[in-house]
């Protein structure tokens, strides 16, 4: 057992030494990017069949580490601090903290049954957990790592969207196909907006002007009015030789600028590309297969996506929008989490 | 404009109807002559198909909270030879115009001609034969149960996938045998499957229990099955329940067995756990106590057909919801990995075909590289271009 930590420990030690250097400068409290290496970000993969976590050096493009966790994690995130990678792990009912530095479980979070998803907010001391087992939305304390409540929402919720001031989550419920509105504040729905069928991810613009939704069995983004809570345009997908059920629109990111979003289309393979003003489709990315959900480099130059049946991870060069290159991971990737520093 | 002034009477019968919140009654008839089964864990529980309906009930209920709609069912037994018609009439005078009914054909098409006059719609969730959406098709009569063809192409798909192209074909010798049968023979020449022989068994009666047991079954099958032109799989047609579930290892030659044994084409079994499944099986399992069957699936999806269709066009009337089910913005998300849609030209829902060997989820059909101009779907039953359905 000794021996088998030493060996990861001296394996760690090896092969992040970036990430040793940011944790002494954290140390000292100054926040400085590292000179020539600025991309040398860590990417957290989660592996929804093998119960790891693959740990990716965004630099070199590589697994420099996996972690075992609980059984089937899917949702995974940071904290804001980034000293704890977070991980729903579904079939054991909770959400796991782990360090960043050591990797190793060092608590569990009160999350509800089944968790799938998360967000967190501004400030990082509250998680919104969807639960979707139970229908509800669980509201954790992160510091203290308690319950504080929970929000009953439309049947197997699964998308976590904060607004960014904060004071909304729209919640998705795939059986009830609706978009909930939540005052973060009063914890009670504001509004219910009727999407596509299996809503399964919810996306804030940065300026909060829109909300975007993905339907996987619709196969649609609906681009919601969050001041309205209506739906003011359904994006569409048509790729010339596909069949209409293989398009399956799951996770979505936009840009800082809210000029370009990217919607993974499942088992259609490809990542869309939508122009964030007029909506429109600019391309189609090919990645691997059954692509899941995505996250961006911090300096938004690269785009990783999480290919969930070639087990492998693409990488796409943002301003050119093109895949230049694929990583093999663990079985199933789902989730993805990238560092901020 | 015609659909916008129609659509704004709908729109205001509805809010004349119920000032607060709106209440949409579905009725639920069904027989209660349980089929006795060759095996006992087969046996279908007091609510089979009953129970996934009420859990699509609890489901539109949970959506309808935020839009002020509320679902009730109201269960008709029709007890021994209880009479479908008056029953359906019963639903009528008491203002029920979406019926789901678990019927065998006959006293179903009775049933669903009775309520045409009175504009109801039904939703089959019971009969898989071919017959009510072909010839006997109806205007008013939704099939959420698939077709006999529909089961037997999923199962051939996969045998031909698996290179299992000789079969030796054995159907037993009542109606619904051989309806199967006839099913069969006709996904083998289909699919490019080819039967070496085929055989009938005779059922000359007898109990299925018997204190003596198995021993002469271990006898007869082999016996049975001896003398066989070399085939790779045999494939059973035995809707009745007598003689299928001896087959899986009892025949001469060591062979695999599919069809209403071994390998089971089906819409739904208790281990189905992809495409989120789990959850549907979980919050059934927590209602009922029991695991989640084909029929229980088949109710459940006609409930929830219901439920989007009210939903979304905030309409219960049957016009309304057929327009809607059968149009372009229809898709159901039924835990089969993609969209369930109606084809428009016999109401039967499009759906993925599960393979259960009884305790797994070997296959789900439509096989890859079976492909087709419309929905891929559709190389499951009869098409449109074959169909005699002339829906009026």
């Amino acid at each position: 057992m000794t021996e088998k930590r030493s060996i990861g420990r001296f394996r760690r030690r090896r092969s992040s030494r970036f990430a040793g250097i940011r944790n002494r400068l954290l140390g000292v409290g100054i926040f400085v990017l590292i000179g020539g290496q600025a991309s040398a970000f860590t990417a957290y993969v989660s592996n929804e069949k093998s119960n790891t976590i693959s740990v990716i050096d965004t630099d070199k493009f590589t697994v420099v580490k996996t972690i075992k966790v609980g059984q089937r994690p899917r949702g995974i995130g940071l904290t804001k601090d980034e000293k704890f990678i977070l991980v729903a792990v579904g079939d054991d009912d909770t959400i796991q903290v782990i360090d960043t530095r050591t990797y190793e479980v060092v608590a569990t979070l009160p999350s509800g049954p089944d968790p799938e998803l998360f967000t967190q907010d501004q400030t990082g001391k509250i998680l919104y957990v969807a639960n979707e087992n139970d229908n509800t939305v669980t509201i954790i304390d992160l510091e203290r790592r308690v319950p504080l409540g929970e929000v009953q929402v439309g049947v197997e919720p699964e998308g976590m969207g904060l607004s960014p001031d904060g004071k909304t989550l729209v919640a998705t419920s795939e059986t009830s196909n609706m978009a909930h509105f939540i005052d973060t504040e009063t914890r009670r729905i504001v509004a219910n907006v009727l999407v596509d069928a299996r809503p399964r991810f919810a996306e804030f613009k940065r300026d909060a002007s829109e909300v975007w939704v993905s339907s996987e069995i619709g196969g649609t983004v609906s681009v919601v009015d969050p001041a309205k809570h209506e739906v003011k345009k359904k994006i569409t997908f048509d790729i010339p030789g596909l069949r209409k059920e293989a398009i399956q629109a799951v996770g979505i990111s936009i840009t800082r600028d809210g000029k370009t979003g990217f919607v993974a289309l499942g088992p259609a393979n490809r990542i869309a590309v939508i122009n964030g003003a007029t909506h429109e489709v600019q391309k189609y990315l090919l990645v691997g297969q059954r692509v899941w959900h995505m996250a961006f480099t911090p300096d938004e130059k690269y785009l990783l996506t999480t290919n969930g049946v070639s087990n492998d991870v693409s990488i796409i060069d943002v301003a050119n929008l093109r895949v230049i290159k694929t990583i093999q991971v663990g079985e199933l990737p789902w989730g993805i989490a990238i560092s901020q520093q | 404009m015609i659909r916008l002034l129609l659509a704004g009477t709908f729109l205001f019968a509805w809010m004349s109807a119920s000032t607060d919140a709106a209440e949409i009654n579905i009725g639920y008839l069904r027989r209660t002559d349980a089929k006795s089964t060759l095996s006992l864990i087969q046996t279908p529980a007091a609510n089979d198909g009953l129970a996934g309906a009420r859990l699509a009930i609890d489901d539109n209920n949970t959506t309808g909270r935020f839009l002020d709609q509320q679902f009730s069912l109201e269960d008709v037994r029709l007890e021994g030879g209880a009479d479908a018609v008056a029953a359906t009439m019963a639903l009528a005078e008491r203002g029920v115009s979406l019926v789901i009914a678990d019927l065998p054909a006959d006293a179903l098409l009775k049933a669903v001609d009775a309520g045409a006059p009175r504009k109801l719609l039904f939703f089959n969730v019971g009969a898989i034969d071919d017959r009510l959406r072909e010839d006997e098709c109806r205007a008013n009569l939704i099939h959420t149960a698939p077709t006999r063809s529909m089961l037997a192409d999923a199962l051939a798909q996969y045998l031909v996938w698996k290179q299992w192209r000789r079969w030796l074909l054995v159907v037993g010798s009542h109606a619904e045998d051989k309806l199967y049968g006839d099913a069969l023979r006709r996904s083998a020449k289909r699919f490019g499957a080819r039967i070496v022989q085929d055989k009938v068994f005779e059922d000359t009666g007898g109990a299925r229990r018997t204190d003596s047991g198995v021993v002469q079954i271990q006898r007869q099958l082999p016996v049975f099955t001896q003398g066989a032109p070399a085939y790779d799989v045999l494939v059973a047609a035995d809707e009745s329940e007598v003689f299928a579930s001896y087959l899986p290892y009892r025949t001469w030659d060591p062979r695999p067995v599919a069809g209403s044994a071994g390998l089971v084409p089906t819409s739904w079994d208790a281990s189905h756990d992809q495409w989120g499944a789990v959850q549907l099986q979980d919050r059934f399992m927590r209602q009922f106590s029991r695991r989640m069957t084909a029929r229980d699936m088949q109710a459940w999806t006609a409930v929830r057909m219901i439920g989007e269709g009210v939903s979304r066009t905030r309409s219960a009337d049957p016009k309304v919801m057929l327009d809607f089910l059968t149009g372009p913005d229809f898709a159901l998300a039924a835990f089969k990995g993609q969209r369930l849609t109606l084809r428009d030209w016999n109401l039967q829902l499009r759906q993925p075909i599960l393979l259960s060997d009884g305790r797994m989820i070997v296959s789900v059909s439509p096989q890859e590289g079976f492909l087709h101009q419309v929905s891929e779907l559709d190389t499951l039953g009869i098409d449109r271009p074959e169909t005699q359905c002339r829906l009026k």
